[in-house]
């Protein structure tokens, strides 16, 4: 072992405050080793333990009769009926990504589907949440290009559709891009297992690719802010291989069938140390391994380095004692290397030994259960923008609105993403009902002959002038997006993405997002059973937009979802929930004034929560008695936008929309209020007596027509234009803006 | 009619007679026996294997790729993904696979072999079928449904379909660009080899090339999935003619 000297620098580099240091020889009763520092230094970053945001998790909702498994899993575990249950999480991979956009997103994607596999599901689905600074500056251009293709790469290759996301551009993710990502997996309710080192003699066994150097630290690195100097941590960044990946995945369900396995836990962030000590420190057992028998991809490497390595594609195993030949015999087949590396003990330590000798003994709870724990200061959460905002432009013709319409069709939050999914393969393994581009993807159950339903959602403006109502409007509106299809919201997982939550006005947003989204999932029934918190997501002191992502999973009633675009002609549209309320202070958070005013000011948009939850049951109904031909809720860029891409289906079918508003145009046309559905049916008697019936306002407001999409108020003409035409546009622009 | 088989309107079944078949490979029942190869990186063999068992009725199994027999299987699909990762070259491990050389065999007996996307890539790398399969001409992976129009129906992949028949057919590949030398693609076209044809070219395949059979036409390349467009909860069942020329081919001259 590296007899290098403790010292407060050393500790400083591990990021490890003094206090910390202390408890750590207290709990220790000596001074850790260098290899124990680093051990101790990755279990109590920020990433791994969570210390700033566990307090405050606690308030989120976890339970309800469907939820199997809730969070401190590697996934959450929801019933789904006849015996199968999906997991499914969400995680982020911001900080790689920033270093190197195609590894980073790549592993990203590797870390979460290990995430789903190793409880035994098999994934079924990815969808992505990402951000990024403006496209206008070229570094930024080369992220988006990175990540896309890092994304592509893995999920392609091994054989799970990616099949729907968000992609949001501001400048405050310049710095600091978003890459979070959500996989769902699916197994039967006996099939599911447990990152638990239970049995004392039991075989430890890892599993999978060999251990390098690569990624060294990167739990510490996402847990710190960046600086000048962020590129120079480009080796902290992992190589993902998703080939490894596929036949890991292969060979760990093919030995799960076997039975001989006990537990089962990969190794993510913080690599071997985190899987060891989790699954004894849950089983309440001890782990001795030895770490000669690891396979390593290079020679010399140091007990410090194997024990923080993150290389990709590994998993740790503990097998039945004297059946460790039936896993064996199966990673073979894969081609893979099986070793027994230790075994699990009754004493409740993390022992690890290089060729005998012991550079490493502490107790596993101390590791993952007694991390330091902070209650942070926090005051109010800092506001990137004033109250006050400027006046509207005072459209009055028609032109300077279709004119408006265009430049929001084309920004890069509104324009079509097809650039970015075609690259993802979003049908391999045939479940795919409801793709990319839709409100809420959809992929069927072959074994129960039902189908899921998941939205991902975030709104970063939204939640830098609200942190709490703005996660509320976020829980909406995936659960909007649900319904939408005709789902029925049964669970979410949640990426916190925040800046330093050292700093009170930081931690306020934390604290605040947090609370907002206890209260909506409280309220939708959707318990949140599992995810990541991402902080120190600034760079050179520059914090993002507080920007909570939220994945909710539905379950569907009907076999097929129903489509956004209008299917025919001479069908009435009907505006559930109706035309909603707006005022200049309600105003200041849509994509009208970030696109045309250049401006945020005011409030989020307001919810009433008990009215959009009626929109949403009123809206299943609806869909389940085959009243809608087609629906698309309303949301970013309001109804002219809503109404334009609906008007974008194959058919070229458009809308003849009046009316009926004291409202300014601007507001009319694009205001964000939640809780409203665009509806097409043959049958708007029915839609609005069922309506009624729920409590849910309702307007009839035109008729399908082809070829054209009109909006007038009172009959006054506000917009009138070929879909096919600004489709064109819509659909190109992001691929010009990155090839300008 | 008892046969749950729906091969009696098939107009063409002169042309699916397979030519030079021995006498074992013919004999015949009921339902065929589909055999859908798993190299290690495939990750559309259960696609195949669902559309083969589920929507067309037959009995598929999986093939390990390190079998050296097939079985008793009357046909052989070797499916999408990234066999060996596809690190070297698409398909250029695979076709060392032990599998390839039963493969081989197969097909010089006469037995009908359906590579689709990565299974035209092992195809063309194991010189089964000529020409290559290099990146799209945009140099990006693509995923789309493309209208793909059939060229010919003397094959036995798409006897069931119509001459200039457009089918809808999903594309996921980033090396899906066919290339050959001009005198390669002068007799596939000259022998009414060129199966499938983009109508929307979208990876710049040479003479819009997107399905090819060898000399004896009992093999087949394609790089549209027809496995993908086999259900009609997936949109599209245009793939099904496809794979019900490949049943009806299979299927005995009489009865």
């Amino acid at each position: 072992m590296t007899a290098a000297e403790i010292t407060p620098e050393l500790i400083a580099a591990h990021q490890l405050t003094d206090e910390e240091y202390r408890r750590i020889v207290s709990l220790l009763g000596r001074e850790p080793s260098f290899t124990e520092l680093g051990i101790f230094s990755v279990m109590w970053s920020e990433h791994c333990s969570y210390k700033s945001s566990r307090l405050h998790l606690k308030k989120l909702p976890t339970r309800s009769k469907l939820v199997l498994v809730g969070p401190g899993e590697n996934a959450g575990i929801i019933d789904i009926g006849d015996n199968y249950a999906i997991a499914f999480k969400i995680e982020s991979h911001n900080h790689p990504s920033f270093i190197e956009p195609f590894q980073g997103a790549a592993t990203g994607v590797g870390g979460i589907l290990r995430d789903i596999f190793t409880m035994g599901a098999r994934p079924i689905a990815v969808m992505d949440a990402l951000r990024f600074g403006a496209l206008d500056v070229a570094r930024n251009r080369r992220i988006l290009e990175g990540v896309v293709s890092g994304i592509a790469h893995y999920g392609n290759c091994f054989g799970v559709p990616t099949i729907g996301g968000e992609t949001v551009f501001e400048p405050c993710y310049n710095g600091n891009p978003l890459v979070n990502v959500f996989a769902l997996g699916v197994f039967k309710h006996d099939e599911i297992f447990y990152g638990r080192a239970s049995g004392v003699g039991n075989p430890v066994i890892y599993v999978g690719a060999k251990t390098g150097k690569d990624g060294i630290h990167g739990a510490s690195m996402a847990s710190a802010e960046f600086t000048e100097e962020a590129k120079q941590k480009r080796p902290n960044v992992q190589v993902g291989d998703p080939f490894m990946e596929k036949l890991l995945l292969e060979a760990c369900l093919e030995a799960m069938k076997t039975g001989a396995i006990v537990g089962i836990q990969d190794m993510g962030a913080a690599g071997l140390t985190c899987s060891t000590c989790e699954m004894g420190s849950r089983a309440h057992t001890g782990i001795e391994i030895d770490l000669q028998y690891v396979p390593q991809r290079e020679t010399g490497m140091s007990p410090y380095e194997i024990m923080l390595s993150e290389s990709q594609e590994r998993m740790l195993i503990v097998a039945e004692k004297g059946r460790e030949d039936e896993v064996f015999r199966v990673f073979r087949k894969w081609g893979l290397d099986a070793v027994t590396i230790g075994v699990v003990t009754p004493d409740g330590m993390l022992r690890v030994k290089d060729h005998g000798r012991i550079v490493a003994e502490i107790p596993n709870r101390a590791l993952a259960d007694e991390a330091p724990l902070y209650n942070r200061p926090y005051t109010k959460p800092y506001r990137p923008a004033p109250l006050e905002g400027p006046a509207l432009p005072g459209r009055n013709s028609r032109a300077e609105l279709e004119a408006d319409l265009i430049a929001l069709l084309t920004s890069p939050d509104l324009c079509s993403k097809r650039w970015i999914w075609e690259q993802y393969d979003y049908m391999v393994r045939t479940n795919t009902l409801e793709g990319p581009g839709a409100d809420a993807a959809v992929v069927r159950i072959k074994e129960t002959g039902t189908s899921v339903a998941m939205a991902l959602d975030g709104n970063g403006r939204y939640c830098a002038l609200s942190p709490r109502e703005g996660t509320k409007l976020i829980v909406a509106e995936c659960c909007r997006n649900l319904a939408v299809v005709g789902a029925e919201p049964v669970a979410a997982t949640n990426n916190l993405n925040f800046g330093n939550p050292e700093r009170p006005e930081i931690m306020a947003q934390l604290v605040e997002s947090i609370e907002g989204m206890a209260e909506a999932c409280a309220f939708f029934n959707t318990p949140i059973t599992g995810g990541n918190v991402s902080l120190y997501n600034e760079t050179l002191g520059e914090a993002i937009y507080p920007s909570p992502v939220m994945g909710i999973v539905g379950l569907m009633r009907t076999a097929r979802p129903t489509p956004i675009h209008f299917q025919n002609e001479g069908r009435t549209v009907v505006l559930l929930g109706g035309i909603g309320a707006a005022d200049h202070e309600h105003f200041g958070g849509t994509e009208y004034a970030k696109v045309v005013m250049n401006a945020l000011w005011g409030l989020p948009p307001a919810l009433d929560m008990a009215a959009e939850k009626r929109v949403h049951d009123a809206m299943r109904r609806i869909i389940s008695e085959g009243l809608a031909e087609s629906a698309h809720d309303l949301s970013d860029g309001g109804l002219a936008v809503a109404a334009a891409e609906c008007s974008f289906g194959p058919g070229g079918i458009g809308a003849r929309l009046d009316l009926d508003s004291d409202l300014a145009p601007e507001f009319l046309l694009f205001h964000e209020g939640p809780s409203r559905i665009l509806v097409s049916t043959s049958e708007p008697g029915k839609i609005v007596a069922l309506a009624r019936d729920f409590g849910v306002e309702s307007a009839v407001v035109g008729v399908t027509i082809k070829e054209r999409l009109q909006l007038s108020n009172r009959s006054q003409v506000l917009l009138d234009c070929a879909p096919a035409a600004i489709k064109d546009q819509w659909q190109t622009a992001l691929e010009l803006r990155l090839n300008s | 009619m008892g046969d749950a088989r729906d091969v009696s309107d098939c107009g063409r079944r002169s042309t699916c007679a397979r030519k030079g078949r021995t006498a074992a490979t013919l004999k015949w029942k009921y339902p065929m026996k589909i055999g859908v190869v798993v190299f290690p990186g495939s990750n559309c063999d259960h696609d195949a294997w669902y559309a083969a068992s589920h929507n067309l009725g037959q009995q598929a199994e999986f093939v390990w790729h390190d079998s050296a027999s097939l079985g008793s299987v009357d046909a052989v699909i070797l499916p999408g993904g990234f066999s060996y990762g596809d690190y070297l070259r698409c398909g250029a491990i695979s076709k060392f696979s032990p599998v390839m050389n039963a493969v081989r065999k197969f097909a010089a007996d006469g037995g009908l072999v359906l590579g689709i996307c990565n299974g035209f890539q092992i195809l063309t790398e194991s010189g089964l079928l000529p020409g290559a399969l290099v990146r799209n001409r945009d140099l990006k992976f693509i995923c789309r449904a493309l209208p793909v129009r059939v060229e010919t129906t003397d094959s036995p992949f798409t006897c069931a379909a119509q001459r200039g028949q457009v089918l809808h057919l999903p594309i996921a590949h980033g090396e899906g660009c066919y290339i050959a030398d001009d005198r390669t693609l002068d007799e596939l076209e000259a022998e009414d080899r060129v199966v499938l044809r983009y109508v929307d070219n979208a990876n710049g395949s040479l003479r819009a090339i997107a399905g090819i059979l060898n000399k004896e036409r009992n093999v087949m390349g394609m790089m549209p999935h027809p496995e993908r467009a086999a259900d009609p909860l997936m949109g599209s069942t245009d793939g099904l003619a496809i794979l019900q020329s490949l049943v009806q081919a299979a299927a005995p001259v009489s009865r």
